[in-house]
């Protein structure tokens, strides 16, 4: 980690963004996780991609659990209001903060121990329900903050760094996350922003449940020979089925494809995602193709990456539960309470 | 045999009956009629954690002067199940009624001879007038219903008309259900005599509404602006966040676009349910949970969060019989250390602790207001015996001009004034510091939520001197509670006395009565019924005032007691306890035989005696 504090001074002329807003007010506090983690790569992934996007950061709620990868928000969107939870339950206040306030957009960050041990319930419910949130897991298959315990996302024969094997049939968010129902789903890997970036902005426009498991190395735990989850060895299987490109407001589309190797899907936003496909068969609107295809390939012992399924019209916990359009924090009075002739009413009826 | 008991508007009539069989509303309509002839009644259903075929039963409690808590004994016993016949028979008190269905023939020494005995061939009466088995045990329940409207001296039209309000819209089962009610009131004319038990209509009923507590903490919540509930089923609160669903449905809806202010979530856990309750009221919006003791347990980490990170909650705790699943169907008060000091680290909560079901709407209501203004979870202490039975209240009531109270809420233009703010700084001298909800400003009044220890400024920082300074300002947010929770109701004895007695909850109604029973022996007592924690100093007074406090309630460790002493610095010995932990609900009979026991045990002597 790095002592230093950022410096206040900003270049004149840093770009910026529709919103007049540069990078840097994207930001947050300086990153106190070693150096190299992965995670601080999808920490710039996320403020490429709200930059890119033009979201006014305090319309940003971010939310996580706990672990290295639930600190990450303080190094991100230094603006937005930020809810560091209790271990594995991110989920639930997310879902809750969503409750209250249907017009912000909800981030939730979290990681492999957070998730898929201790929070393995609270993440497939929120995922069930439909809860319209990018929900990010920095997977690095370890426990970092205590420094080096397998996770549950673990690959069965993956060494630990004293050399311990793991014995554990790993759990695969992705495939679960399909299997449950949500209804934008992706893998990425950290040391690829060019992949993440477009992967986080789609997520963050898509209404619905957005799941995204990044492949995110710890280079202090699970960072060599033997792991499954090290820099090189994700990048030596790494298999991307597609690559995106996110258009927002319909702008025209480059016509320097060659016919049939894009896909267009329009998001219930109007955002439209460009899915350059590298994988000749794969169609991410079938789930459960995408189920077969990366059941297969993991046995291969290959990671899948990129948007595996979009259902671009998607409902919402909303939708479902078939709230009003007003948030639920801006009611007055008059809007909840019934007042004194409703009891009266009501209080003939109990004798 | 002992004279038989006659009494008139004052008596108990216990059903025993098998869950399942239907009895349930036929014996709600018996208790419904009385209460329609202007006689108040209390009905207790005590019943087993099944869905059919174990027994339970259904007390009812008829008392003209409005003693509506349990009583004890048993004046008449209707006893319709066999598996629990020996020991429904030995609870009726001597001089009391049998009522059973005799179609079997039964030894002599099923019976006891100082009791009158009443028998009516139901069974056979329903196979002659019914073919379909189905209806044969329906109609049996209303049978003996207008059996013992005739036994009893209540008035048929009343029956008549709950039978009509009870099926309107199902109108082809008004005509059969009136034939069964008159089959049973005819034969029990022919062949049977009225016995002592009587009643006569009368005016002692007033204006008073008929319901359960759990019922009326969902409309509290309605009342009190609550928008999200999320809930994991479980007994006996279960019905609070139906009510409230319910209640949500007829007056939380957008007429125009159908849809509702108010999203109601089925958690997969309590853990989730609580979780969501505090991100939901960390965003701005009024939330509740609904539980009891095994979803508490489950909560624990949530609270210390929703305590450390100060975020306003809600959670009505129906309590039941612990610990672990203990006693899932029966009632008593001993989730109250659990939830007074929720969570590790050192924790304190406020537990408002409502009478009856008018209390559980008004303090259903009021804890969201008192939830946003100290910005930390607040426990409506229910129990089964208030959530899951009807009791006789006074009518629920609104004064239209109450706003609901936000508490201290930076709005945008306070903060584009430049108001100062730190989310966890004292600027009042009350403890409370001032908050926003997410997203009010562009650039000001964002913060980071967190468990872990912060400063004034909401930043990150395990300081020992900073972590003191937070955990002492949080001991001043509660002091501030002190004067904001509902106040102790304090009754004094006709004459002064040196003896206190202490009580809460669902233990008010029977305490009442025992305290009438009591000074009828010479024993006088003030009494003090807490209605909130942490206590008034109107608690301490009052147990300072006094040689002797007992402190009654429904647990076997006596926490409210451990809570007082804790808190308060009394001396243990001073506090006499009086436990009731059977799941049943506790006796007026009980607390006064206990006192007066306790006094005699330990030659406490009363004033009358000093006297003599």
């Amino acid at each position: 980690m790095t002592f230093l504090p950022k410096p206040k001074m900003r270049h004149p002329d840093l770009p910026k963004n529709k919103l007049g807003n540069t990078h840097r007010d994207y930001e947050g506090a300086v990153s106190t996780l070693c150096a190299g983690c992965g995670h601080d790569s999808i920490s710039a992934a996320i403020i490429q991609a709200c930059f890119e996007l033009d979201l006014e950061p305090h319309r940003i709620a971010k939310l996580s659990g706990i672990g290295c990868s639930s600190k990450t928000p303080t190094y991100f969107l230094g603006s937005s209001h930020g809810f560091n939870s209790v271990h594995g339950r991110m989920p639930s206040v997310l879902t809750g903060a969503n409750l209250a306030n249907r017009d912000l957009i909800y981030l939730g960050v979290s990681g492999d121990g957070d998730s898929a041990s201790i929070g393995l319930g609270q993440f497939a419910h929120s995922i069930r329900r439909g809860v319209n949130m990018t929900y990010i897991v920095e997977n690095n298959g370890v426990y970092g903050l205590t420094k080096g315990q397998f996770s549950a996302t673990s690959d069965r024969g993956s060494k630990s760094k004293k050399g311990v094997e793991n014995f554990d049939a790993p759990i695969d968010l992705v495939s679960m996350a399909l299997q449950l129902g949500a209804s934008f789903v992706a893998r990425s890997f950290s040391g690829d922003k060019t992949q993440l970036v477009p992967i986080v902005k789609a997520a963050l426009r898509h209404h619905g449940a957005a799941f995204i498991d990044v492949i995110s190395p710890c280079v202090a735990f699970n960072n060599h020979l033997g792991s499954t989850k090290s820099f090189d060895y994700v990048r030596e299987h790494n298999e991307a089925v597609n690559r995106l490109d996110v258009m927002i407001d319909r702008q025209p589309i480059a016509a320097d494809y060659a016919p049939g190797t894009v896909e267009l899907v329009t998001q219930h936003d109007g955002t439209t995602l460009h899915l350059r496909k590298l994988a000749a068969h794969y169609d991410p609107s079938d789930r459960i193709g995408a189920l077969t295809y990366l059941q297969e390939r993991q046995v291969a012992g290959e990671v899948v990456t990129g948007l595996l399924f979009v259902d671009p019209e998607a409902r919402d916990l909303h939708d479902y539960l078939n709230t009003v359009d007003k948030p639920f924090n801006r009611f007055d009075d008059d809007e909840l309470v019934p007042g004194a002739a409703v009891l009266d009413k009501l209080n003939a009826s109990l004798r | 045999m002992p004279q038989p008991i006659t009494s008139t508007n004052d008596f108990v009539v216990k059903f025993a009956n098998v869950n399942g069989s239907g009895s349930a509303s036929a014996n709600q309509m018996f208790a419904k009629a009385i209460l329609r002839m202007g006689v108040p009644v209390a009905t207790r259903n005590i019943f087993p954690s099944n869905i059919q075929g174990l027994p339970t039963w259904f007390e009812v409690r008829v008392s003209e002067s409005s003693h509506l808590g349990r009583r004890g004994g048993v004046d008449l016993m209707v006893a319709m199940n066999p598996q629990t016949w020996t020991a429904d028979i030995a609870s009726i008190d001597p001089g009391g009624y049998l009522f059973y269905d005799s179609t079997k023939p039964m030894p002599a020494s099923k019976f006891r001879d100082d009791i009158t005995i009443i028998g009516m061939p139901l069974t056979d009466i329903c196979n002659r007038a019914y073919s379909d088995p189905r209806q044969r045990q329906l109609f049996k329940n209303i049978i003996y219903v207008g059996a013992l409207s005739a036994l009893l001296g209540i008035e048929p039209v009343e029956i008549q008309r709950l039978i009509g309000e009870q099926f309107k819209g199902k109108d082809k089962l008004i005509k059969p259900n009136l034939e069964a009610m008159h089959l049973g009131r005819e034969y029990a004319q022919n062949h049977l005599t009225p016995i002592g038990l009587q009643l006569k209509r009368a005016d002692a009923v007033g204006d008073r509404i008929f319901i359960d507590g759990n019922s009326a903490s969902g409309l509290g919540a309605v009342y009190g602006g609550a928008t999200v509930a999320a809930w994991y089923p479980i007994t006996p609160s279960t019905s609070l966040a139906e009510a409230f669903g319910r209640y949500c449905r007829k007056y939380r809806h957008d007429a125009a676009s159908g849809k509702g202010r108010y999203a109601i979530v089925q958690a997969e856990d309590e853990l989730a349910a609580i979780g969501m309750v505090i991100g939901a009221s960390w965003n701005g919006a009024r939330a509740f949970t609904t539980t009891s003791g095994p979803g508490i347990s489950l909560m624990q980490e949530f609270l210390g969060l929703a305590y450390f990170a100060e975020i306003p909650a809600v959670i009505f705790d129906v309590q039941r019989g612990g610990p672990s699943t203990g006693m899932p169907t029966r009632t008593q008060q001993s989730d109250i250390m659990s939830c007074a000091y929720a969570s590790h680290g050192d924790t304190k909560h406020v537990l408002l602790l409502p009478g009856d079901p008018g209390e559980c709407f008004e303090m259903g209501a009021q804890a969201f207001d008192l939830a946003d203004r100290l910005q930390t979870p607040i426990f409506v202490m229910s129990d089964l015996d208030i959530g899951m039975n009807e009791w006789l209240c006074k009518p629920f009531a609104w004064d239209d001009k109450r706003r609901l109270d936000r508490g201290k809420v930076m709005s945008y233009e306070d903060l584009e004034a430049g108001k100062d703010f730190g989310r966890y700084l004292d600027v009042d001298g009350d403890g409370i510091p001032y908050r926003t909800y997410p997203g009010t400003h562009p650039a000001r009044g964002s913060y980071f939520t967190r468990g872990t220890s912060k400063d004034r400024y909401a930043k990150y920082s395990e300081e020992g001197a900073v972590y003191a300074d937070n955990m002492k300002r949080l001991l001043e947010k509660f002091d501030t509670a002190k004067s904001l929770v509902p106040e102790p109701v304090r009754r004094d004895a006709k004459q002064r006395t040196r003896l206190g007695v202490i009580y809460f909850g669902s233990t008010s109604a029977p305490m009442h009565e025992a305290l009438e029973t009591l000074d009828d022996q010479g024993i006088h007592l003030d009494a003090m019924r807490l209605r909130g924690f942490p206590f008034a100093d109107a608690v301490m007074d009052f147990i300072a005032d006094h040689e002797h406090v007992f402190v009654v309630e429904q647990n076997r460790d006596a926490q409210m007691r451990m809570l007082i002493v804790n808190e308060g610095g009394v001396d243990p010995a001073k506090l006499l306890p009086v436990l009731n932990f059977d799941g049943t609900p506790i006796t007026a009979r009980f607390i006064a035989d206990e006192i007066a026991r306790l006094l005699r045990a330990r030659k406490i002597v009363t004033l009358r005696e000093v006297a003599r």
